[in-house]
């Protein structure tokens, strides 16, 4: 390895060791909030509240948890790059000292992207848990495929701060309020979360939507690896995940890029 | 030996907006504080982000340490350091963590960075500050604090983006005072400002840009003889009456005026750039009995080589 990449190298680790640090001596209480709040309250809603009052079946909460935790997942990586950019590039500069740092700008990028992905695989990991005290029958993890699991992982929660780099890159800062709010909704609900994807098929325009939603094959990708419950075919699930990290990376990276660089 | 060249730069933002930077030559030598001056919207602060690799030139090259901006620039910013106008602060992080981790980005080990940081901050009258979050820190404290991170990579070019804007009088006087030292342990200073004064009293040479061009580019002595008609000198006189008559013999005098400025004293300015014009205008004050208080040579300010070049209109 030459010198001047293993000084590339080492300023992107040494931004790394920043973020982790700040996350985890300087704001831990707002990272679990913001990544777990919504999430307790999901389980609890519709896994628990639910099914005791006789609206939704016992075993609902074996289908909603690998939603809820393939949700955490994207939306806490999505969140991670695209509120911070907003500031960062708009209102505080703070990015300068990183776009200055001795490493292509491009890389600033991807490193958001990488901390904001292993915030998000940290807030999914710690659904287990959660569900395991709110669910009423807690989890069960024999028929687990833990490969497959990060796999789906890995790549759903690039995916999603790819897609956090784009919004929080490609929206106005006077826009971001109402980017946030016309993006969230529907990526919530149109996730495969709260429902497998299988079950959809008398509802078959809904079912073709989900399709366009990087978060349905999280969610499938999730509930194909950690139960044994129908769910969309391996196959298209490997795909819809590779399309959304190419085409969400891509955009993602060539926004960062033009935002830092006029 | 020039640290930066700026050859023919050109750059727009948009195909159909007007050039931000239209064709800009200079070049910066090593150890000098080079000073940009120019209205708002003039082309600085483009130039500085051509520079600084934040834009990217339409056309034209920027060489910094013989390194080519547009080609290499990782290796510019290992050269480079920039102090912009406002805070861009880390805002997460205490003022010494701003240092360490800076200097990290850099790739300082984890010991040099903190007692070199520690060193700095006292330097900077910052070290009782260490372990408070940025925050709350005033402009003043702000801006020290970002020139000691500027400082924690050893750049051999620094540059400072309106540095003195909206401090008080203490910092200022501290900010000039950083940066003559810092030139005098050889680093390179290119700043921008619309203080006069500051320019006046720190720069080597100043380029003066409007619409995208250099306009003028000299030391500040050259450029305040750009207003010839304001070159000459004054002497204050004790004398009872109008001393006017006994001066309009004096050679090379374009132009005279007195003013009693007080009971018994007068102004005398003789207008003119002869060589001699002083030693002529002292024999004068000698013969005719009156008393000397004061000589000084008359310049225009550099404000009004600046106002005289770029126009009086409102950007």
């Amino acid at each position: 390895m030459n010198e001047a990449r293993a000084v590339q190298l080492r300023a992107f680790y040494a931004l790394c060791e920043r973020d982790l640090w700040v996350t985890v001596r300087h704001e831990p209480v707002a990272f679990l909030s913001q990544a777990l709040l919504q999430p307790i309250f999901f389980l609890f809603v519709f896994g628990r509240v639910l099914p005791e009052i006789g609206a939704a079946g016992p075993q609902y909460g074996t289908t909603l948890l690998p939603g809820i935790m393939a949700l955490t997942l994207v939306l806490t990586s999505l969140q991670n790059t695209a509120l911070p950019l907003v500031i960062e590039f708009s209102f505080t500069k703070e990015i300068e000292d990183r776009l200055l740092a001795p490493l292509p700008t491009v890389w600033v990028g991807a490193q958001k992207m990488v901390i904001a992905a292993l915030r998000g695989i940290v807030a999914a990991i710690l659904i287990l848990p959660l569900g395991e005290l709110i669910l009423p029958g807690g989890i069960n993890l024999d028929s687990a495929n833990w490969i497959g699991l990060i796999a789906v992982w890995l790549t759903g929660s690039i995916a999603g701060a790819a897609m956090g780099l784009l919004l929080g890159t490609a929206v106005p800062p006077n826009r971001i309020s109402v980017a946030f709010a016309i993006v969230l909704t529907p990526l919530i609900f149109t996730g495969a979360t709260f429902y497998p994807w299988q079950a959809l098929s008398d509802l078959r325009w809904f079912q073709v939507l989900t399709l366009f939603n990087p978060l349905t094959y999280v969610s499938e990708g999730s509930r194909a690896a950690l139960t044994t419950l129908p769910h969309l075919g391996t196959g298209w699930i490997a795909l819809g995940l590779a399309v959304s990290l190419v085409v969400f990376g891509g955009l993602g990276l060539r926004g960062f890029v033009r935002r830092a660089v006029d | 030996m020039a640290l930066v060249d700026v050859h023919d730069l050109h750059k727009r933002y948009k195909p159909d907006a007007p050039e931000a930077v239209a064709g800009i030559d200079f070049s910066v030598s090593e150890g000098e504080i080079f000073g940009l001056l120019g209205p708002n919207g003039a082309g600085k602060t483009t130039t500085i982000g051509v520079i600084t690799t934040r834009v990217r030139a339409t056309s034209g090259r920027v060489v910094v340490d013989g390194v080519d901006v547009r080609a290499q620039p990782v290796a510019v910013k290992r050269r480079i350091a920039v102090v912009p106008q406002l805070s861009n602060l880390d805002r997460s992080l205490t003022a010494l963590e701003n240092l360490t981790f800076h200097a990290a980005y850099f790739g300082a080990s984890r010991r040099e960075r903190r007692k070199q940081a520690l060193e700095i901050l006292e330097r900077f009258g910052l070290s009782g500050r260490a372990n408070d979050s940025v925050n709350d820190f005033s402009g003043g404290m702000a801006q020290r604090l970002m020139i000691a991170r500027a400082l924690m990579h050893h750049p051999r070019l620094l540059i400072l983006d309106e540095p003195t804007t909206g401090l008080d009088p203490q910092s200022r006087l501290f900010l000039w005072d950083t940066m003559v030292d810092l030139r005098e342990r050889g680093t390179t200073l290119i700043l921008t400002t619309h203080d006069m004064a500051e320019a006046d009293r720190l720069c080597h040479r100043i380029a003066i840009i409007d619409h995208g061009k250099i306009i003028a580019l000299d030391t500040p002595r050259g450029l305040r003889r750009l207003l010839p008609a304001e070159a000459g000198i004054e002497l204050v006189l004790e004398t009872p009456a109008d001393p006017a008559g006994d001066y309009a013999g004096v050679g090379g005098v374009a132009r005279l005026d007195t003013d009693e400025v007080e009971d018994g004293r007068w102004r005398v300015r003789l207008y003119g750039e002869g060589e001699g014009l002083a030693d002529e205008a002292l024999a004068v004050s000698r013969s005719d009995g009156a008393s000397l208080v004061e000589l000084r040579r008359i310049e225009g300010s550099l404000e009004d080589v600046f106002v005289h070049l770029t126009g009086r209109e409102m950007r």
